[in-house]
């Protein structure tokens, strides 16, 4: 009697027993992403169910990531078939707004010049020491764009999955705390109060909207086939949206399945931060790069809008260059504020959401390209 | 292939592609602009 007493007590302090030192600060890390989700509103839909996933796969033998734990079931079946983040770009395309891109299809040089820092990161980490496929993950933080990030590093770089997710998550989160001093340092006064004008979106007719997912889908299908999913699926999302037979079909997409998608997928990437996997210098070497990545896109991007001010004759203002990421539509705004700062008759949003959807289209297309360059490289 | 070759072939074929297919994209969306323009009754058929 006495045995199976010690027995069954021993089974309550199990847990406590196997507790290795990384699970405590993983668990704290948990909660200061559920903090920052909750009180200072940094993308909680996704920092939330990141949090709570990371709290729930650093206590100790639940086995919640061992064959038939209910996350490794729900991780084998988004992350490792990419299923989640297709599925969150259906709704995301059926979400977005491409017709300040289509007013103006000059910024989607803004969306491709704000991809720099994708590849400039490849080589930053590949002087690290990074394998290639490792750099192609850590490059990827760099889109900006937490389901091209998710897509190419679950295929490519499984073992990342958790340091790259959270770095891209978190910096698209920060945007509006990482862009305003590199757009304040790298424009002269005179830039920063240049006004473009008016920017509408009633140029656009609604056939241009129907036949701009199927343009994008069929020329950037046959330039990068292996990024088809990607934009297939976000010019799908848009499709649906615009071509205004299915409504019920395009509501779905944005509300039910992008909701229940993300709270899949972010209860799987925070499952993929177990301690003993998560806290090593390479995750901190990969957040940094990814801030680097960040940093270097706005810079790439803030450049191309000065060349295209010379090119235009200076009508176009070089701080809707910081837009051309795909962090949307936060980044635009930004550009808004700033611009507002230094002239308050400024109007800059609409042209900057321009550069941000095509920052969008962007960032999966520099993904898909990438990931046709590989292939043709014979890596991938 | 060393790391180096890699990384600048990634760079100069990668933004290379991305910015020669998006300003490919940015051309035809001009062009259908062009051919579809935006009409006044359009706008009352939303």
């Amino acid at each position: 009697m006495g045995n199976a007493i010690a027995s069954g007590l021993s089974g309550l302090i199990a847990g406590v027993q196997h507790l290795h030192w990384s699970n405590p600060i993983m668990i704290a890390l948990g909660c200061v992403l559920l903090y920052l989700g909750i009180k200072k509103d940094f993308e909680p839909l996704l920092l939330v169910p990141i949090g709570f996933g990371c709290i729930l796969v650093n206590i100790p033998l639940a086995d919640l990531m061992e064959p038939d734990g209910f996350l490794r079931i729900i991780y084998d079946a988004g992350i490792r078939t990419e299923l989640f983040p297709l599925l969150i770009f259906v709704g995301i395309g059926a979400m977005t707004d491409f017709s300040p891109l289509l007013e103006d299809p000059r910024t989607f040089l803004l969306g491709a010049a704000g991809q720099c820092g994708i590849f400039l990161t490849l080589i930053l980490a590949l002087s690290l020491g990074f394998s290639k496929l490792d750099a192609v993950a850590v490059g990827i933080i760099g889109a900006c764009d937490g389901p091209t990030a998710i897509y190419v590093t679950s295929k490519y770089a499984p073992h990342l999955l958790g340091a790259v997710s959270v770095a891209a998550y978190s910096y698209m989160s920060l945007v509006p705390v990482i862009q305003p001093p590199i757009m304040r340092w790298l424009t002269t006064e005179k830039e920063k109060v240049i006004v473009m004008g008016v920017a509408t979106t009633r140029t656009v007719s609604p056939t241009t909207k129907i036949l701009f997912p199927l343009v994008i889908t069929v020329v950037g299908g046959l330039i990068a086939p292996k990024g088809l999913p990607l934009f297939g699926s976000i010019m799908l999302g848009n499709f649906l949206r615009e071509c205004g037979a299915v409504g019920r079909l395009s509501k779905t997409a944005e509300n039910e399945i992008a909701n229940i998608v993300t709270l899949l997928l972010g209860i799987c990437i925070g499952a993929t931060m177990s301690g003993v996997q998560f806290v090593k210098l390479q995750t901190l070497i990969i957040l940094a790069l990814g801030f680097v990545a960040i940093c270097l896109d706005t810079v790439c991007g803030i450049l191309f809008g000065k060349i295209l001010k010379v090119l235009s004759g200076g009508r176009v203002n070089p701080l809707i260059g910081a837009a051309g990421i795909s962090a949307f539509p936060m980044s635009a705004r930004v550009v808004q504020r700033e611009g507002f700062k230094y002239n308050n008759r400024n109007y800059l949003l609409m042209h900057a959401m321009g550069a941000n959807a095509g920052g969008q289209v962007g960032s999966v297309m520099a993904a898909a390209v990438m990931l046709s360059v590989l292939k043709g490289m014979g890596i991938i | 292939m060393d790391n180096m070759t890699f990384g600048l072939t990634m760079l100069v074929v990668g933004m290379g592609g991305t910015l020669l297919t998006l300003w490919v994209m940015s051309l035809i969306m001009s062009g259908l602009k062009k051919v579809f323009p935006y009409k006044e009754e359009e706008k009352k058929a939303e």
